[in-house]
């Protein structure tokens, strides 16, 4: 599965005030693979997603994503990096005095040149690739539901056909059908697409059931770095408790279960 | 992505052995323009017996795969993205993408044309909307009383705190930008006055001139449009973007009553200063022609004064000073009632500040129009 570095973290030193989130942190994502960044509240999770996509300049430390520094390149240069990966904010940031498909064809006008035609067509596709129906694509961010939201909020981060997909807690605040549709959609996509997924979340079943690779935000750095199961075995009091807790537990039997 | 890239093509061949479309290079973002303009020829010529070759294609997106999907419709791709001997990553990107134009094309609808008809849809859409915005305001207006009748007798209800701090930012916060508007637009009554009255010889009537404009007329509506401006827009945005994060909702189910939190200490603030700074903008704007006299026309202060205290009735004052309730009600009332109508996004609070302001506005202007026909038939 390993493949080439997409993102290498190396030294990073985030702070705030007085209070230090993230102390000589290092990581590595490869090409095509989901990773899950777990951690307990205040563990630095966004930050450290808000750091790689260069929205927080770190104290000190290097961020490279495709082998560039985001931070030392030239505006023209750091643009055309960004649009190599889709960001999925936590509350999907889609604007709101735009239509959902406006805020998808939006980035194709912008930066792919589309004309409005083209890029709204395009935009539909995107959104019945997130699993949207034709007419949500009408209406406005402040009519949809949640899970809608984020699909909407999935498809303009798809719209450049970025080759890392990050996501702040997808299926935060979703039912659990949804959440289920929403994990095994960025299957299919990152399958499809061959996208590499950077994945902050708190859901145990979304851990078991998409990523390849788990990264445990504690004590200020990664923890550990590997398969679940491996992940799992780790002897640290908060792994434990992440994993071996009543909620773990419950998402390690069905993840097993399905596997049967 | 970035790499530079081949612009994909698609060849059409016919021989013995019958058609067959070849389709090579890169199927990406960065050429769309290019591939949509060749699909678009070639679309009406692939027929069902095509043989389609993608097996020389270099790279494919999202974009690429939806080009050929449209070219050759999703039954078709669907075929082709059966083809075994294709990398699975392409077989399924082909089969995500066919879905997704399937449900794509079911709920495309054609856009509405705009023409006469729609004109006088909108036209019948505003009257009747103006309509409901009227009932919505008599409405609340009843509610906000409502809310007074069954506070005012029950002084644990009363909201000191709340109302004391909404009189310090509508009312003494706004004394210094209110008390200099009043100054300079006395001073230009002043200059006006002066010149036109010259020509008849008369321009000592400079100082009634001012007088009456300000005690009647420029006090209260020159007060009343800069807190239409900024205190209505101020109690919309305040409970606007309350409404947004659901904080009324929490009051309600509290079991509190959000007229008696929120609206009725703003609105009895209102009550409260909007008629103390009408006073101070009488006697800024009074001030500011005097000077004006003094410069100009070279009066003397005690002459300035007596001729204001001889021809100036007691009547003027309160005729222009009885206004200066009714408006601060309006506008306290209008200000909050669309706080109220604010829904979810951030662009609702704009959009609602906005019309506080137009209709605070537009409704102390027709009062104010009103109440000059109402005195001039009683002769006051």
């Amino acid at each position: 599965m390993k493949g080439e570095t997409v993102i290498e973290v190396r030294g990073l030193i985030n702070r705030f005030g007085s209070q230090t989130v993230h102390e000589n942190l290092d990581l590595d994502v490869y090409r095509g693979e989901i990773i899950g960044i777990v951690g307990g509240s205040g563990t630095g999770k966004s930050v450290l997603l808000r750091t790689i996509i260069g929205l927080v300049r770190p104290i000190a430390g290097e961020v490279r994503v495709f082998g560039e520094n985001l931070l030392s390149l030239p505006e023209e240069r750091r643009s055309q990096v960004e649009r190599r990966f889709g960001v999925l904010f936590q509350s999907g940031a889609l604007f709101s005095s735009l239509t959902v498909a406006e805020n998808v064809a939006l980035p194709l006008i912008e930066h792919a040149g589309l004309p409005r035609m083209d890029a709204t067509r395009l935009a539909g596709v995107k959104l019945a690739l997130s699993g949207l129906p034709v007419d949500a694509g009408r209406k406005y961010p402040s009519e949809l539901s949640g899970g809608m939201i984020k699909r909407a909020a999935l498809a303009r981060a798809l719209a450049l056909d970025p080759e890392i997909l990050f996501l702040d807690e997808p299926t935060a605040g979703l039912d659990p059908i949804s959440a289920a549709a929403f994990d095994s959609l960025i299957v299919t996509l990152r399958n499809a697409l061959g996208l590499t997924v950077f994945l902050v979340t708190h859901d145990l079943d979304t851990l078991y059931s998409t990523c390849d690779r788990v990264a445990v935000l504690s004590q200020k750095r990664v923890l550990a770095a590997a398969p679940i199961d491996e992940v799992a075995r780790t002897d640290d009091p908060w792994v434990q408790a992440y994993f071996n807790g009543p909620r773990g537990r419950a998402a390690t039997f069905a993840a097993h279960k399905g596997k049967d | 992505m970035t790499l530079p890239s081949a612009p994909g093509s698609a060849i059409l061949t016919r021989d013995a052995g019958g058609a067959r479309l070849a389709l090579t290079g890169d199927w990406t973002l960065v050429h769309y323009m290019e591939l949509q303009a060749r699909a678009n020829e070639l679309a009406g010529t692939v027929g069902n017996d095509v043989h389609v070759d993608i097996h020389a294609l270099g790279a494919m997106d999202t974009s690429g795969a939806f080009v050929i999907a449209e070219m050759l419709g999703s039954r078709r791709t669907q075929t082709l993205s059966q083809d075994e001997s294709l990398p699975p990553a392409r077989r399924a990107l082909l089969k995500t993408v066919g879905d997704a134009i399937d449900t794509y094309c079911k709920g495309v609808k054609k856009p509405r044309d705009a023409g006469f008809v729609v004109l006088l849809e909108r036209i019948g859409k505003g009257m009747g909307s103006f309509w409901k915005q009227t009932l919505k305001l008599l409405a609340f207006i009843g509610i906000t009383l409502q809310g007074f009748a069954s506070t005012v007798l029950r002084p644990r209800h009363w909201r000191m705190t709340a109302l004391v701090s909404h009189i310090e930012q509508t009312g003494l916060d706004a004394v210094p930008i209110l008390a200099l508007l009043s100054f300079m637009v006395g001073a230009v009554v002043a200059f006006l006055g002066s010149t036109a009255l010259a020509s008849y010889g008369a321009s000592i009537f400079t100082v009634d001139l001012i007088g009456f404009a300000f005690l009647r007329e420029f006090g209260v509506l020159l007060t009343a449009i800069l807190l239409a401006g900024r205190t209505a827009s101020a109690f919309t945005a305040q409970i606007g973007s309350m409404k947004a994060r659901e904080e009324i909702d929490a009051i309600r189910t509290l079991g509190l009553d959000p007229v008696e939190l929120l609206v009725l200490p703003r609105v009895l603030a209102l009550l409260v200063s909007l008629p103390l700074l009408t006073f101070i903008a009488m006697i800024a704007g009074i001030v500011g022609g005097g000077v004006v006299c003094l410069a100009v026309l070279k009066m003397s202060p005690s002459m300035f004064l007596s001729m204001l205290q001889a021809d100036m009735s007691l009547t003027q004052f309160l005729v222009g000073i009885a206004k200066a309730p009714v408006f601060a009600f309006m506008i306290g009332v209008i200000g909050c009632m669309e706080g109220f109508k604010v829904s979810g996004s951030a662009q609702s609070v704009g959009e609602h500040t906005t019309s506080a302001v137009v209709q605070s506005i537009f409704v102390v202007i027709l009062l104010d129009a009103l109440a000059a026909l109402f005195y001039m038939e009683m002769g006051w």
